[in-house]
């Protein structure tokens, strides 16, 4: 299983902090596709993704156990 | 523990008593704060959030990015999230260095690195309306899947 985080209007836009999903062996790219399908995911494109809390391609692929994070462009400081 | 993210209000000494060294001739402080009037448009309070272990992760890179940059630094950097209100403090970086002109730039580094790759985000509240707020400059789509910039962790 992997646990797939989402933050500010992501997580706003799915209602939940994470959800539990088996992604193992797809790309980042084809996780977006099928999560972007599920959810009406505003402005999904411009975001970034992080495996186990480091950003990542979205040609890499997802292994079992990874955790996955989108990321929204960022705005602290 | 020179980076942190905390729900509590910023103590400003704690920080730059972490970078105090023997061998500083500077410590630069940058307090970044909430301010009330963005674009004509007055905000009534902020809530940030993180993705917390990845952004310590990531202010620890910056740390380690200054200290290859600038020999001899010594950075802290606490982060503040949840509701914060005007003049409030978000951020607080301390940096020592043997010379003044490094502490200068270094601490203009970190927090041009915060904005750019460090997952903290802001909800703005208006009087007439509420946002999360992309990047400072609106949009940067990021084309290559992360930031377009030196990342040397990877």
């Amino acid at each position: 299983m992997n646990k797939v985080l989402f933050f500010a209007h992501l997580r706003e836009a799915v209602g939940k902090d994470y959800i539990e999903i088996d992604a193992a062996g797809k790309t980042v790219a084809q996780l977006k596709e099928e999560l972007q399908k599920q959810y009406d995911l505003p402005r999904f494109e411009s975001v970034m993704t992080a495996i186990n809390e480091e950003f990542c391609q979205e040609t890499d692929v997802i292994r079992e156990g990874d955790e996955i994070a989108f990321i929204p462009p960022v705005s602290g400081g | 523990m020179n980076f942190a993210i905390t729900k509590e209000p910023i103590n400003v000494q704690e920080v730059i008593d972490k970078v105090v060294d023997r061998d500083a001739g500077a410590i630069n402080v940058f307090i970044g704060t909430v301010r009330e009037t963005t674009r004509g448009r007055k905000t009534l309070y902020l809530i940030y959030e993180a993705y917390e272990s990845m952004a310590v992760k990531k202010l620890e890179q910056i740390g380690r990015e200054i200290r290859e940059r600038w020999p001899g630094a010594k950075v802290a950097i606490t982060h503040r999230i949840g509701r914060l209100d005007i003049t409030d403090i978000a951020v607080v970086i301390a940096v020592s260095t043997p010379h003044r002109p490094e502490a200068y730039e270094a601490s203009r580094y970190a927090i041009e690195r915060i904005k750019e790759m460090v997952p903290i985000w802001k909800k703005e509240h208006w009087e007439d309306g509420t946002e999360w707020i992309g990047d400072q400059l609106e949009q940067v789509p990021y084309p290559s899947g992360k930031p377009e910039v030196k990342d040397s962790d990877e």
